[in-house]
């Protein structure tokens, strides 16, 4: 007989530190994005199909954010606001993390195509290829414009949940992956100015470390501004309509106007005021994409009860 | 950390991948399910009356 003995010198995990791996916040954000996605695609979808695909593409979401926090245990070390992550805290140790990743990657992937079609499983197996591989292993630390391409990750979700549904890729799919696409880079460089530290003591080859606070300025900027005619453009799909357009109008104008504000702002008037300004934009693009993609929804609602302006424009 | 601590944390891993893992059975049925009836009832052919195939004698 072999004697087992526990190793009472390590941490034991628990089921918690398992679930944050899959980063939950970030998954909470691709479940809304992602059933908005399938949801206001055309046709209708077994109840049991839509929830496993939400849930699967969910899943998919949250492996990749696992294989991130493995390839990145060393910077999260290093950054405060990643410091209480499970490999970092010590709770996990880098390598389960990694085997999580991969074998909720595989299953993900499967499960996803079987509850609903192969190119919606393709789309997020090439999502989790992005975010791990591309975003996480190559582009984070090696170019400024890291977040501007790794945000094609994060646009992905809603695509995935319209192709579950439809099977095929269509502009109302594309319109919406613009959409976060546009908006990443202006709602990350926000948090960058407030979190620049952290990433100049990583490495990381911030936008804000690489060529300083008074260009980021400049980029929210020019990305806000980029950012709108798509914002607006929605309005004018197949998915749109007067209530996505008007309520576009107002959160397009107060996402120019911070953005505006933090361009003219001074860094010294940032320091005084522990950026205020830059912490209220941040907060402001979460809120932005949240209402933006809920009106989409209430749309959807509208169409459905047939109450709809059948004189709105369709031009894209 | 005590040996009775662990005990307790892993009891508690175990039950909760339990249930993960009886959820997991449950929704690949429910898919399953769903898959089969495409949209229409499960009820098929074998439960209907068939009178080409009764005893006509």
């Amino acid at each position: 007989m072999t004697e087992v003995t526990l190793d009472t010198t390590s941490e034991q995990p628990d089921f918690g530190n398992y679930v944050s791996l899959l980063k939950p916040r970030v998954m909470s954000l691709v479940v809304f994005t992602a059933a908005v996605g399938l949801v206001v695609a055309p046709g209708s979808m077994n109840l049991v199909l839509a929830f496993a695909s939400i849930l699967f593409i969910a899943l998919g979401a949250g492996a990749s954010g696992s294989l991130n926090m493995w390839w990145d245990a060393d910077i999260d070390r290093i950054m405060k606001r990643t410091q209480s992550r499970p490999i970092p805290s010590g709770k996990v140790t880098a390598n389960s993390a990694m085997l999580v990743g991969l074998w909720m990657s595989v299953l993900s992937i499967g499960m996803l195509g079987l509850a609903s079609n192969w190119l919606a499983a393709s789309l997020l197996a090439f999502t989790i290829f992005f975010y791990a591989v591309i975003y996480s292993m190559w582009l984070k630390r090696s170019t400024p414009q890291n977040i501007v391409i790794g945000g094609a990750a994060g646009a992905f979700p809603p695509m995935v949940g319209w192709v579950a549904a439809t099977g095929s890729i269509s502009i109302e799919a594309i319109g919406m992956f613009m959409l976060i696409f546009m908006w990443t880079p202006p709602h990350f460089w926000a948090l960058a100015l407030f979190m620049n530290e952290d990433y100049t003591k990583a490495g990381v080859p911030m936008l804000t470390v690489t060529h300083g606070k008074r260009s980021t300025r400049k980029h929210i900027l020019i990305y806000t501004i980029f950012l709108t005619p798509f914002c607006i453009g929605l309005a004018f799909t197949s998915i749109g309509g007067p209530l996505y357009f008007i309520l576009s109008i107002l959160l397009s104008i107060m996402f120019l106007m911070g953005a505006i504000k933090l361009f003219r702002r001074a860094e010294t008037a940032a320091v005084a005021d522990k950026y205020f300004e830059e912490r209220k934009v941040f907060r402001f693009s979460l809120f932005y994409l949240f209402i933006l993609f809920s009106a989409l929804l209430i749309e959807a609602g509208f169409r459905a009860l047939n109450f709809n302006l059948a004189a709105w424009p369709q031009v894209f | 950390m005590t040996d009775e601590k662990i005990h307790s944390i892993r009891k508690k891993n175990n039950l909760m991948l339990g249930l993960v893992l009886i959820a997991f059975v449950v929704l690949v049925f429910s898919i399953t399910i769903a898959k089969l009836m495409g949209g229409s009832t499960l009820e098929a052919y074998d439960h209907v009356r068939r009178p080409q195939l009764e005893d006509t004698k």
